[in-house]
């Protein structure tokens, strides 16, 4: 077994309300040095042994993330 | 003419759908995801809902389900196809509809009337007077609509905003009109040829004067019309 990890987070310039509601929290609680908070989504993915990442690739553009609005960024996890 | 109610499970506004056909004499069925015949249908509407749980985005498991592939083929061949509220977010996906439709701004549900401006569209699912306004509720917490900027450069010089949020008399307000923040007050696009129509309002609530009016009804009798045009 291999496993994928994929982080979709909303493309720069995109309002991301969860985040910013955070962001806001969080400067209201004294953490003044905090400049931006975005909140996105993590999946781990679970794959048979030599599937390539350009497998994965495919799967976050067709399901895991809408490319309209999310980017997403895949980590392959060693010795798991 | 025969409407198509599509039913994924989660959906929840099919009999509204139906409601509003069977008011306006309508003849219509409902018609499972599974299924993959569209055959004795003249327009296909996706209802409001919870499609799949709204799991990974809203709309985008219901975009897979065998009958999308049937609805793609329809609305290929010119067929019409409306899509609210949650039909809308499928049809985003789906990519016969450009753009996303991203949690409203102020991060709460909402449920209310709205009003709409009809603008000036290619929509064949609208043929108000452009400028007139809608009485029509909304019922959702993922209705802001976003695109890119060439594409709204695109949706506004072909026509395919169709309604866009307003002030009860039809202006905008400078900080904008729309509830969830929509972009440019969007509230339903339609594709280039103007037979995909989706929006956020619900048109099919809005069709009997003892549940708030009836406004909603031009969007049904609308495609109606321009069927037995091309039919005649």
């Amino acid at each position: 077994m291999a496993r994928f990890d994929v982080y979709v987070t909303y493309k720069k310039g995109i309002f991301d309300p969860p985040g910013a509601t955070a962001e806001r929290a969080l400067q209201h609680l004294g953490y003044d040095e905090v400049r931006s908070v975005r909140i996105g989504k993590y999946v781990q993915l679970e794959v048979a042994d030599g599937t390539s990442e350009d497998r994965v690739r495919e799967m976050c553009e067709k399901l895991l993330a809408n490319p309209v609005i999310e980017d997403f960024r895949i980590v392959r996890v060693e010795g798991d | 003419m025969r409407f198509g109610i599509v039913v994924f499970p989660g959906s929840n506004c099919e009999q509204d759908v139906k409601h509003a056909l069977d008011v306006l004499g309508l003849e219509s069925r409902y018609v499972w995801h599974g299924e993959q015949d569209l055959s004795g249908l003249d327009a296909v509407v996706l209802p409001g809902g919870f499609s799949y749980g709204d799991y990974i985005r809203c709309g985008a498991v219901a975009r897979f389900s065998p009958v999308m592939n049937e609805v793609v083929r329809f609305a290929e061949r010119g067929g019409p196809v409306l899509g609210i509220c949650n039909g809308f977010q499928i049809l985003t996906e789906a990519h016969l509809l450009p753009g996303a439709l991203l949690r409203n701004r102020g991060l709460k549900f909402i449920c209310k009337e709205v009003t709409l401006r009809v603008e000036a569209s290619v929509c064949h699912w609208l043929d108000a007077e452009p400028g007139s306004v809608l009485r029509i509720p909304i019922n959702h917490n993922e209705g802001n609509y976003f695109c890119d900027e060439q594409t709204l450069e695109r949706l506004n010089g072909n026509g395919q905003v169709v309604v866009r949020y307003c002030e009860p008399d039809g202006s905008r307000a400078p900080g904008g009109s729309a509830p969830n923040g929509a972009l440019d007050d969007i509230a339903g696009v339609c594709n280039e040829r103007g037979n995909v129509f989706g929006l956020m309002p619900h048109p099919e609530r809005a069709v009997d004067p003892l549940t708030g009016g009836t406004d909603g009804r031009v969007v049904f009798e609308a495609i109606v019309r321009r069927m037995a045009k091309i039919g005649s």
